[in-house]
């Protein structure tokens, strides 16, 4: 649709927003894998309740939203092999990497950090090659 | 005061997740597809995220979090090979199903069962990352 860039840009706002009330009210960087991966291994500097309380924020907004939109198709996969083998890759890549797309995209990048930028290079370069492989060599995606 | 701002900074991620359309995973998919149809999508996000948080970094200097303790330390910029091995993985895993940690959370209430699957795997390679950074550092020293 025409309008997706500009509800993307709205959405990205929104997001860098939340990133920054997380920033300079918490003193944290808004890491989805992060917030979430401390609550499986218990690293890291936040206490769990901070987590739990950030993750039901990010829950409950789509849970609000959602009546205005009246139906959402994610396009997700019913591939059973796919959303798993891509659930671990995801859960452990990220860990590895100590951050995903919003703690090294959103966060690293916006403060100039380097591992930030190169962490991003790597995963949509690898994001890129596993769709083109995936989609249009095997057709499974 | 907290919990009340991590509370509101994670409603604005999910507002944001969920109104930009990045738990549609052909979006995604579609952005990272260079030779389908292109999606430009992501790359608004992207750069709307990065403006507020741009900002929010330049107010970090000389000042305290807002409900106190400190800011954190400045990144030693250095490219370790968990960061780009990680990344990698995380990138596949991404391409395969278009999904992320942040939209697999934002997801959860109205994706459907497949999104508790690709959560329950993401849970679980989490879990596992501990076990792998050894069995890492024993096969290729790190340094």
């Amino acid at each position: 649709m025409e309008q997706d860039w500009i509800w993307g840009l709205v959405g990205g706002l929104l997001i860098g927003t939340g990133g920054a009330v997380y920033l300079l009210a918490n003193g944290r960087i808004m890491g989805a894998s992060g917030i979430i991966g401390g609550l499986v291994d218990g690293t890291g500097r936040s206490t769990a309740a901070e987590r739990v309380v950030f993750l039901a924020g990010v829950i409950l907004l789509p849970i609000l939203l959602y009546p205005l939109y009246g139906h959402v198709d994610t396009h997700v996969s019913t591939n059973p092999l796919v959303i798993v083998a891509a659930g671990l890759l995801v859960g452990a890549g990220t860990r590895l990497a100590n951050g995903c797309t919003s703690g090294h995209g959103v966060c690293g990048i916006s403060r100039f950090s380097l591992r930030g930028i190169v962490a991003t290079v790597f995963y949509i370069l690898a994001g890129g090659l596993t769709v083109v492989f995936f989609r249009h060599l095997l057709g499974v995606i | 005061m907290r919990l009340l701002f991590a509370f509101i900074a994670g409603g604005l991620f999910g507002a944001g997740l969920f109104v930009s359309g990045m738990t549609d995973t052909s979006k995604v998919q579609g952005w990272l597809d260079v030779f389908g149809d292109w999606d430009p999508t992501l790359a608004f996000v992207m750069g709307g995220a990065i403006i507020p948080m741009a900002i929010a970094w330049r107010l970090v200097p000389g000042r305290k979090p807002l409900v106190g303790g400190d800011f954190p330390e400045p990144q030693e910029p250095r490219v370790s090979r968990n960061l780009v091995l990680g990344s990698t993985m995380f990138g596949a895993g991404w391409g395969l199903a278009g999904l992320c940690p942040g939209p697999a959370i934002a997801s959860l209430s109205y994706g459907g069962v497949w999104h508790w699957v690709f959560a329950a795997a993401m849970l679980a390679g989490m879990a596992l990352t501990p076990m792998l950074r050894v069995r890492l550092d024993r096969m290729v020293p790190a340094e």
